[in-house]
């Protein structure tokens, strides 16, 4: 093919971009990146551009897809048969973990009943399938099958059947991204099981380690211990298992305890997860009662 | 006319396939060694059919890949363009240079790039990636003889057929 302009082409000349052009296009990213992080642009552009993006994610998801399906054509009899007797074991572990909790849950019940609490424990959840797409290796986001069309709304806790997983972060039509609590940019309000002590754990961008860099140094944190969500914050309801302590060291400034911990949900994108529906309790203390006036006594003279 | 059509087609499926191949999954721990496709494919393009890519085409896909992973809007685009006018400036030289040379050469200009994510993410204030984050440049420089070669491949046949 022909070179468009043979005069220009020199071994060590300019070669048709200028300088000039470059700062232009340089300076129109650099101001949209300020825009976006000021305000969500981006989150508009994506809603409009959701008709391309949206198929985009599923053809890009089509080869892992076939690649399992493939994978589960030949899987033999005996291994099959293998994960259903092991499924069948943890469904009667769960079973009968699940009658004591029946019990426990209506004698709670009843207790909240007697204290007047508001609130019940009835979780309304919604399947999701991943659809398993890489959208930065550095920030752990995955894609749910699921949007604002099935009612999926941005910071809806997203859990899987060993702990909380992430959140939602944004929503198109049909599909909803969720960041990861091991995403660098996430925190999580938790609380360690056995002492209740609160703290937040932060994403690492590991995908197995999630770091809870302030614990006070006299507070009785071990190797083991189970993290749950704390409800602090009115994102996550309270007492979902989100990791386990597996580290505990001084950090660098010697002021405080720093924990590394495991999650507890297998993040490494695979299978369905769950959305929870109701959002948890509203932060802050209750609306107050109206008051009403003193009635005076019957028979009280004026 | 038909000859001009079915390059077209070349371009516009290979950079659709380039798309595809950064969405695409990969097992876990691989992840972190995926090679930056769009930019390998926009830098064959530039070398070889130059007039067909300027800066402002760089800038385009670099928004459409932002759009597609939902990342700061323009980071994408900045880094292309910066991609793209290093490339369009030492064209003439990456050439006619051996294959080897011209495997580290994109494995500088990948570097580059790298350098110019770390910035823009520190501004907005990510924390530092780990050293594996490093990697994909080295796996990019394995991975351009072969998009060099495929996509040189393909065009003289498609030359050779309808000449």
């Amino acid at each position: 093919m022909a070179l468009a302009h043979p005069d220009k082409v020199q071994l060590f000349g300019e070669g048709g971009v200028s300088t000039l052009r470059l700062i232009v296009y340089l300076t129109i990213a650099m101001v949209l990146m300020v825009v976006d992080r000021r305000g969500d642009h981006l989150g508009s552009l994506r809603g409009f551009a959701s008709i391309v993006v949206e198929p985009l994610y599923r053809v890009a998801a089509l080869p892992a897809d076939a690649a399992r399906a493939g994978r589960m054509a030949i899987v033999t009899q005996s291994q099959l048969a293998d994960e259903n007797r092991e499924l069948r074991e943890a469904l009667l572990l769960a079973q009968a973990r699940l009658n004591r909790m029946a019990a426990l849950s209506a004698q709670n019940e009843r207790l909240r009943e007697l204290l007047d609490a508001q609130g019940d424990l009835g979780l309304g959840v919604q399947l999701a399938h991943l659809i398993d797409v890489d959208l930065d290796p550095f920030r752990h986001r995955v894609v749910l099958a699921l949007g604002s069309r099935q009612g999926v709304v941005i910071g809806q806790p997203v859990l899987d059947a060993h702990g909380v997983m992430g959140q939602i972060v944004e929503v198109l039509p049909n599909t909803a991204v969720a960041m990861l609590v091991t995403d660098p940019t996430h925190a999580i309000p938790v609380m360690i099981e056995r002492t209740g002590l609160r703290t937040i754990a932060y994403g690492t961008g590991a995908i197995d380690r999630l770091q809870l860099p302030n614990i006070p140094i006299s507070a009785d944190v071990r190797t083991g211990d189970v993290l749950v969500t704390s409800g602090l914050g009115g994102r996550f309801p309270v007492g979902f298992p989100v990791g386990e302590i597996g580290d505990v060291s001084n950090d660098e400034s010697g002021m405080f305890a720093a924990a590394i911990a495991r999650p507890a949900a297998a993040l490494n994108r695979s299978g369905e997860v769950l959305l929870l529906q109701d959002l948890p309790q509203p932060m802050g203390p209750p609306l107050p009662v109206p008051v009403q006036p003193p009635v005076a006594p019957p028979g009280a003279r004026q | 006319m038909n000859r001009q059509r079915a390059t077209l087609w070349l371009f516009v499926g290979s950079i659709a396939l380039a798309i595809l191949l950064q969405l695409m999954p990969l097992p876990q721990p691989l992840l972190p060694f995926k090679p930056f496709w769009l930019a390998l494919v926009l830098v064959y393009w530039a070398i070889e059919v130059p007039e067909r890519i300027g800066l402002g085409f760089a800038f385009l896909l670099g928004i459409g890949g932002d759009v597609l992973t939902g990342q700061l809007l323009g980071e994408q685009a900045l880094r292309l363009v910066i991609l793209a006018f290093i490339v369009l400036r030492f064209r003439s030289r990456l050439r006619f240079f051996p294959m080897w040379q011209q495997a580290l050469a994109v494995f500088a200009l990948l570097l580059n790039d790298r350098v110019v994510v770390l910035m823009i993410r520190g501004f907005s204030g990510d924390p530092t990636p780990p050293p594996i984050y490093w990697i994909a440049p080295v796996v990019g420089m394995l991975a351009w003889p072969f998009v060099f070669l495929l996509l040189d491949d393909l065009r003289s046949r498609l030359r050779a057929k309808e000449s």
